[in-house]
């Protein structure tokens, strides 16, 4: 028999139902891994033990009483960006780091709503601005598949959790590839839905525009099962899509017969490891013997993605991170000498590297002189950008190829060049400038390291994009292979 | 030198919505600080605008009024910026998509009854900033956000003012058409309506403007007129004496009755504006603006052209009839109450409003309610009581001695129209006054016209004013006259 | 395109963070690299492309203008404020404001 930390959230709804085990053993269960294991990968910034246990006696009693709620009783963690209610957000930066939410994010509620009981906070990239979890003022967190690697990020914490069997699923954030690129650096399975399907409330926005929430998991079938309970039109989101959810399990089993999947070049161009690609096409390779075909085609502006979503991620996020300012909550600096004082020590202490590196760059960007060349043009591009895929959805159904460019890398191996560490987003950031749903899935693995493959689809298509995935975990294995260091 | 005056003014109109722009915090004025701000409205991590559609239908109907273009898809930007009363760092406004395009309001010239077009270059919505208070709390500035988040339309013109009597002209007629609208309350006090002013001059028959600079904190009609002219004074003392002026911002200072230099406001002038991405693009479809134009109130010009044809009024009463809404709306009350449209204008623009000015009342809390003025104006019509015991019944009325038939009734106020009862009157004054007689018989007709006066004015004294004044005049000419 | 140290000094005062003289010409540095990876875009000509701010290019949904009944206002502020750093008879301090 399985442990309990080796459940998928599938199997622990149907057993939890089946009172093979309760909500509250299931929770110290991972409580009590939580309090062995969190040290060595550093995964939660904060772990809400009290707040975990009564959530689940309630949930166990509401078991009892014959409710249903989809999640009921079922333990995840939530990204540190998403606030809640009386429990610290920090969203990895000094800046906030006493900060305890006075509201819960419309995630948060809705996952409470359907039963979910909250292990804790994930560590991220402060403002989950980072490829490898580096710029947590929490310190970083380790890949379980090797410490000496990161996570990739800036969701690393909510990847690490799931792959290292802290928490059976997490929820995370995606701008330029914030849940893909972590999950395939931790072999594990994250969507990030079409713009607007999941509400960005109470989720501290990086870039208001291409930020998107989505579940990060075990399987497809778990992402399926969390995306049903996180969509759906907020009132409190002007973003937010006013279109019917779809139930996105139900077609988990449709066929693939017939798919056609477009591969495009761009993806497999000098800059992808060749063993990396290889691999790849291993995992495509078995696609079609699903019945899906192949497809060549081109996004021939794809190379712009990474300059434009430079400025507009920037632009956006130093307008967003203006309220940081020390007068209604968060960090302050001591004894300001006068206003200006108060604003650029609160701000230069609050903020770490990255951030202070962007916001500079944004607010450039943005002055006097510079916004056509840059900010106005990089929305231009983004069009481009869509109507590259726009073109590529007339000829196939789902685009695929890699998630990121390498398997993890090692720590301090791009610090010191922000180039080289923006360049690792390269395939997931079109994707976030479309505004087009994607995922990705553990699909290899290159010295026992995993490797991700990104499933791209059309507007609204997570189902197709969750049914691929799904058959694809029926044939193969990747998902269900955990880290060496926990199997001692 | 003779200087030409040029002016633009920038009116900032808050709207009587029920919750904010972006938020559904109230937006009643005078709470406790910080009581009126939700967790969008205090710039929690997080939170998210939603905009408010009577803001919307508000600023559509400005725009009808005044005969502007509406943007059928307008944009909201933000206006980057560090300010205590700013809690996002940046404000929400419009700039280069703003719901009201080019429009023109109508203003009287001084002096005569010409008018003049004063060009509208837009009108968009924003939020508006909370308040900082200069108090010493702790040795600090207190910030109350109660206010952040109210709507506002700001109103630009173009620079076609040309002295200070005419932006006041500009500001009473943008005050009119939006509270006729019943889109804001207009109330000054309150901030409800405030205003920037650019001003500069040039030498008269110029074309090219001189270097304007914009004075701000402009809270009352009187220090408008009063900022703008110490303002142009300054202005001409620098360049009569060869200096030029410098574009700046500048504080109105009410106290001193000088402008000064803002130097806090110059700093950070790069608002890198960009489209807020939390927002999306407003679109207002024609059906909307058509039906908002169908429901539209009547307009203060409207009611100004009505007021002259229907009741027969001078274009001067109209037109302060017409200023406020609320005083024409009393006006019409009473009209429709009495039935006699020129007494009631006299009524109202005269003893009324000098007793509302002088107790500091606005008309709509007037003690006196339209139905008693109207009441009081019948009893004049029928000549019950006489023009002079009316001003007697409208001090009791205001005081809350009752309607006018009480008053009449309990104080003996009847006029006297008994015609022994004058002739008695009449008699004695021409008894006691023998000099005066013996003038009056010694004049002539014209002379004795005049001369007649004095005579009434005697017997109405000794009446207590209560004699008709029309049978005092007829028994004394026919008494003295014999 | 590249930026001096006195140009990020001057986006720093904008952004109100301090970049100390030591550091300011290793952020140019960085800046001007990210400026580089960003200026590829200069290559494409966009001068037909109408910009793109919403992936869906959707519109804003307007909300009934209805206010909160605002019941518990003062316990919210208080519950609020519990959060602030200074704060004094319900306002928010800073440092004196000098118009």
């Amino acid at each position: 028999m399985k442990a309990l930390h080796e459940l998928t959230v599938a199997q622990i709804q149907q057993q939890l139902i089946e009172k093979k085990f309760s909500s509250r053993e299931i929770t110290e269960h991972y409580l009590n891994r939580i309090d062995t294991l969190n040290s060595d990968y550093n995964c939660y910034i904060t772990v809400d033990a009290n707040g975990a246990l009564t959530a689940a006696d309630k949930a166990d009693q509401a078991i009892a009483a014959g409710s249903r709620a989809p999640l009921l009783g079922v333990p995840i963690a939530h990204k540190d960006i998403f606030c809640t209610k009386g429990v610290a957000t920090t969203c990895g930066s000094r800046m906030l780091a006493n900060f305890v939410s006075p509201y819960d994010a419309t995630v948060v509620s809705k996952m409470k709503v359907a039963g979910t009981v909250m292990l804790g906070k994930t560590n991220m990239d402060e403002f989950a601005m980072g490829s490898s979890n580096e710029t947590s003022f929490f310190g970083p967190v380790k890949n379980p598949w090797d410490v000496e690697t990161v996570p990739g990020g800036s969701s690393g914490g909510s990847a690490a959790a799931v792959a290292a069997q802290l928490a059976p699923a997490a929820t995370g954030t995606d701008t330029g590839g914030s849940i893909r690129q972590p999950a395939a650096l931790c072999g594990i399975t994250g969507i990030k839905p079409t713009y607007g399907r999941v509400s960005r409330y109470g989720m501290i926005a990086f870039a208001s525009s291409l930020d998107q929430a989505g579940p990060m998991t075990k399987t497809a079938e778990d992402a399926a099962i969390l995306l049903n309970s996180m969509s759906g039109l907020d009132h409190k989101d002007s973003t937010s899509l006013d279109t019917t959810v779809p139930n996105f399990t139900a077609t988990l089993d449709d066929s693939l017969a017939g798919l056609k999947i477009g591969i495009p070049k761009e993806y497999f161009d000098q800059r992808l490891d060749t063993a990396m690609a290889d691999a790849v096409q291993v995992a495509l390779a078995e696609l079609e013997k699903l019945g899906a075909k192949l497809v060549d085609i081109e996004l021939p502006n794809s190379a712009l993605s990474v300059p434009a979503y430079y400025v507009i991620a920037p632009a956006e996020a130093s307008s967003n991170l203006s309220r940081f300012d020390g007068v209604r909550y968060g960090y302050r600096c001591e004894d300001p000498e006068d206003l200006e004082d108060l604003y650029t020590r609160t701000r230069s202490e609050g903020f770490g590297d990255e951030v202070k590196r962007r916001i500079l760059v944004g607010t450039y960007a943005l002055s006097a002189g510079y916004y056509d060349a840059y900010y106005r043009k990089a929305q231009q591009i983004r069009r481009l950008i869509k109507e590259d895929f726009v073109r590529a959805f007339e000829q196939v159904d789902i685009i695929a190829g890699p998630t990121a460019p390498s398997t993890a890398f090692k720590f301090g191996a791009k610090t010191a060049d922000p180039v080289a560490m923006y360049l690792e987003d390269i395939y997931t950031i079109a994707v976030n400038l479309a505004g087009l749903p994607a995922m990705s899935l553990p699909a290899g693995q290159l010295e026992n390291m995993p490797i991700g493959m990104q499933l791209v689809g059309n507007y609204f298509a997570e189902q197709k994009l969750l049914n691929v995935a799904h058959q694809f975990q029926l044939a193969t294995q990747w998902h269900t292979s955990t880290p060496t260091s926990l199997k001692g | 030198m003779q200087w030409e005056t040029v002016i633009g003014l920038e009116v900032h109109v808050q709207l009587s919505t029920q919750s904010k722009i972006f938020s559904s915090s109230p937006t009643a004025y005078g709470a406790d600080a910080n009581t009126q701000a939700d967790e969008v409205d205090l710039a929690f991590p997080g939170t998210l605008p939603v905009a408010n559609k009577q803001a919307f239908k508000s600023a559509v109907m400005f725009g009808l009024a005044i005969n502007a273009s509406i943007e059928h898809a307008s944009v909201f930007e933000r206006k980057n910026y560090f300010y205590p009363d700013l809690p996002k760092g940046y404000q929400t406004t419009q700039l280069e998509k703003p719901i009201v395009g080019k429009g023109y309001i109508t203003i009287p010239c001084s002096g005569s009854g010409d008018s003049k077009k004063i060009r509208i270059h837009h009108a968009h919505l924003e939020e508006d900033a909370g308040k900082s208070l200069h108090e010493d709390f702790l040795g600090m500035s207190g910030i109350d956000l109660n206010r952040a988040g109210t709507p506002l339309i700001e109103i630009v013109s173009e620079p076609d003012i040309r002295s200070a009597e005419e932006a006041i002209a500009f500001l009473k007629k943008v005050h009119a058409i939006v509270t006729y609208l019943d889109i804001s309350d207009g109330d000054m006090s309150q901030g409800s309506l405030r205003c920037d002013a650019n001003v500069s001059i040039r030498p008269m028959g110029e074309e090219k403007l001189g270097t304007r600079t914009e004075i701000k904190n402009l809270n009352s009609f009187r220090f408008i007129e009063k900022a703008i002219h110490v303002e142009v004074e300054r202005q001409k003392d620098i360049l009569e004496f060869g200096g030029s002026i410098r574009q700046e911002t500048r504080l109105y200072d009410s106290e001193k009755n000088e402008t000064r230099s803002m130097r806090s406001k110059e700093e950070a002038n790069d608002y890198r504006y960009f489209p807020c991405p939390d927002l999306l693009p407003v679109i207002i479809d024609q059906k909307t603006i058509d039906d908002l134009k169908q429901a539209m109130p009547e307009l203060p010009e409207q009611r100004f052209e009505r007021f002259q044809s229907e009741f027969d009024l001078s274009a001067y009463d109209a037109s302060i009839l017409t200023e406020l809404r609320q005083t024409a709306d009393y006006f019409e009350s009473v009209v429709n109450a009495c039935q006699d449209a020129k007494l009631s204008a006299n009524w109202v623009m005269g003893e009324l409003s000098a007793f509302l000015n002088k107790h500091d009342v606005l008309i709509e809390n007037s003690p006196i309610k339209p139905e008693q003025l109207a009441g009081l104006i019948t009893r004049i019509k029928d000549q019950t009581i006489s023009g002079k015991i009316a001003k007697q019944v409208f001090e009791m009325m205001a005081n809350g001695k009752g309607t006018a038939d009480e008053i009449i009734e309990a104080q003996g106020l009847k006029q006297v129209s008994d015609s022994g009862a004058i002739e008695t009157m009449v008699d004695g004054v021409i008894q006691n006054n023998a000099d005066q007689v013996a003038q009056y018989l010694a004049a002539d007709a014209d002379k004795r016209k005049k001369l007649i006066g004095f005579f009434v004015g005697q017997v109405m004294k000794v009446s207590k004013g209560q004699a008709n004044p029309g049978q005092v005049n007829q028994i004394l000419a026919k008494k003295l006259n014999n | 395109m590249s930026i001096n140290p006195e140009q990020v000094a001057n986006t720093a005062k904008l952004a109100k963070l301090k970049i100390n003289a030591d550091e300011a010409s290793e952020v140019a540095e960085r800046i001007t690299a990210i400026l580089d990876l960003v200026d590829q875009m200069q290559a494409v000509d966009t001068e037909q492309v109408e910009p793109m701010a919403n992936a869906l290019d959707a519109v804003q949904r307007l909300r009934i203008d209805q206010a909160n009944p605002n019941e518990d206002a003062q316990a919210r502020r208080a519950a609020f404020q519990t959060i602030a750093p200074v704060t004094d008879q319900g306002l928010y301090l800073v440092p004196k404001v000098i118009d």
